[in-house]
Order: C-alpha cells, then structure tokens, then sequence
C-alpha cells in the first residue's frame, strides 16, 4: 500500500436538514435556505466557495466543532413599507454544515468573506499530504 | 422494435431538476413560473415614486456588471471567472461561471437619469424612478 494517507471523501455534506424550508415570499421571518457550494482540493488544503448574498462580515458565524463545520449567515429584511410587484426568489439566512475528516489542521482554518462570497480554507495535517516519491535512475 | 437508450443529457436534467428542488428557493408565486429558468432572479418592489429591483449576484464585481434602461426595459449583464486553481480536484460545484444578459420589462417608465444602483455583498439594487408622466398626480377640484 501506499503511504499517501489522501482519504476518499473528506468531506462530507450534511446538507438534508429538516428544518430547511422551501422558499416563500421575501419578508417573512425564519427561514433558512441552503448555499450553494463549491470544494476544491489540492496537495495541501480544501478549499470551499459558498454564494452567501446579503450576509455581511458581522453576520456571519463560522464554526468548527468535532469535525464538523458549520456555516450561517443572518440576511436583513427590508423593503417592508414597499409593495412586492414581482418575486422571483426567497430572502432568509443561509445554513449548511459539512463533516470534516481527521486529516484537517483545525487550528489554521481560515475563512474570507468577499462580494457574497465566503471561502474557507482548511488546511491540511502534515500527515495528510500526499507525498511525492523521489524515483532514483540506475 | 423500442430501443430504450440511455441518455446521458436527460440524466443530468433529470440530476438539475433534483438540485433545483433541493435549492429551491422560488417565491411561490407566478415570478417563479415566469422566470424558472432566467439568471439572475430578480425581486421587483413598487412604491408611488419609484421602483426598486434587486438581484443577488454573489461572486460579481461592480466592475463586472452592466445596467441599461430604456423606457420600461431594465437590461443586465455580466460575467463572473470561476476561482482559478492550478491542478487538484473539485469534489462539488454547485455554483455557475459565465456571462449573462437578462432583459425585464418592468410595470412603468423609468426616468433613466435618475437611476441609481449599489452592489454590497452580492445583492445588487436598482433603484428606478418613475418617469414623470406615468407618477400620480393630485387633481386640485375647484370649487363652482
């Protein structure tokens, strides 16, 4: 076998919540809606890209906790003194969690947020990183 | 004889549809019917001055985006790169890249040159004022 310890599926989605609910009519109060995500993995981190539109820096929470990462996001309603004339999508805070495997460096995660985008960056253990094995010619 | 082939683009329809019920996010009204399938989703707000259109558009920059109105028309466009990665795998994608360009006819004219808009975290907001012509007027009644 080899010593390369690259895990199959690292991250896991755990994506089918039950407390989230389809769309309805912007303004109203508790609703919860998926991000969509991208993930990326190369030599040495994750990468994940998540479309959180209206969620600023302060409403933000990123949290790690027993290998799983959680993500929510608190969007503002407004536009309450307007009439709605046409809906085409629902506004409500954003929320998913993912499982994280053991070959994650928890202590250096770390996440941007920029434009509606967030990208969290999940660093992989020394252990975890495939190495590359110097062949020697004879 | 009825051939039954397998056909890969029906699947991944088939796969899209699953995603859009999964992502769905539609306002449970005729918007939804009309505009499955236009990118971005707009919501449209009317008050008797102005109109306001907003659209969530994560990953765009200002620069990136363009906004046209003529009379009832709002036109944007834009484009948006996928992050660039040298090598490595993508075990999810779950987010679109590209160019886009969506007409909208809106309710009333627009006073083009008043037309203001902002880009803050992703969402953008037009806000269009009505032309003139189309605001309500108080009709003063004079006595006989």
């Amino acid at each position: 076998m080899s010593t390369a310890v690259t895990q199959n599926a690292p991250i896991g989605d755990q994506a089918a919540k039950p407390d989230l609910t389809d769309g309805n009519r912007a303004g109203k109060q508790a609703q919860c809606f998926l991000p969509r995500f991208d993930i990326w993995e190369g030599d040495d981190a994750w990468v994940l890209y998540g479309h959180l539109p209206g969620v600023s820096s302060e409403h933000l929470d990123v949290q790690f906790e027993d290998h799983r990462l959680t993500i929510h996001g608190k969007v503002a309603h407004h536009q309450d003194s307007r009439t709605l004339w046409y809906g085409e999508y629902g506004v409500g805070d954003f929320q998913r969690s993912f499982t994280v495997g053991e070959s994650v460096d928890a202590a250096k995660i770390s996440a941007e947020l920029k434009n509606g985008v967030l990208t969290v960056r999940l660093p992989k253990q020394e252990r975890a990183k495939a190495r590359r094995i110097e062949i020697q010619a004879h | 004889m009825l051939m039954t082939r397998w056909e890969p683009l029906a699947e991944l329809g088939r796969l899209s549809r699953e995603m859009e019920r999964m992502f769905s996010r539609d306002g449970g009204s005729l918007g939804h019917l009309l505009g499955a399938n236009a990118f971005p989703a707009l919501n449209v707000w009317e008050d008797a001055e102005q109109l306001y259109v907003e659209a969530e558009l994560p990953g765009f920059e200002l620069e990136d985006l363009e906004i046209y109105v003529t009379g009832n028309h709002l036109t944007i466009k834009g484009q948006r790169n996928a992050p660039k990665h040298e090598g490595g795998t993508w075990h999810r994608q779950e987010r679109s890249y590209g160019a886009f360009s969506r007409s909208f006819e809106l309710p009333s004219d627009i006073d083009g040159d008043r037309v203001n808009a902002r880009f803050h975290d992703g969402v953008l907001r037009i806000e269009l004022p009505k032309s003139e012509a189309v605001r309500p007027k108080r009709i003063e009644v004079q006595r006989s």
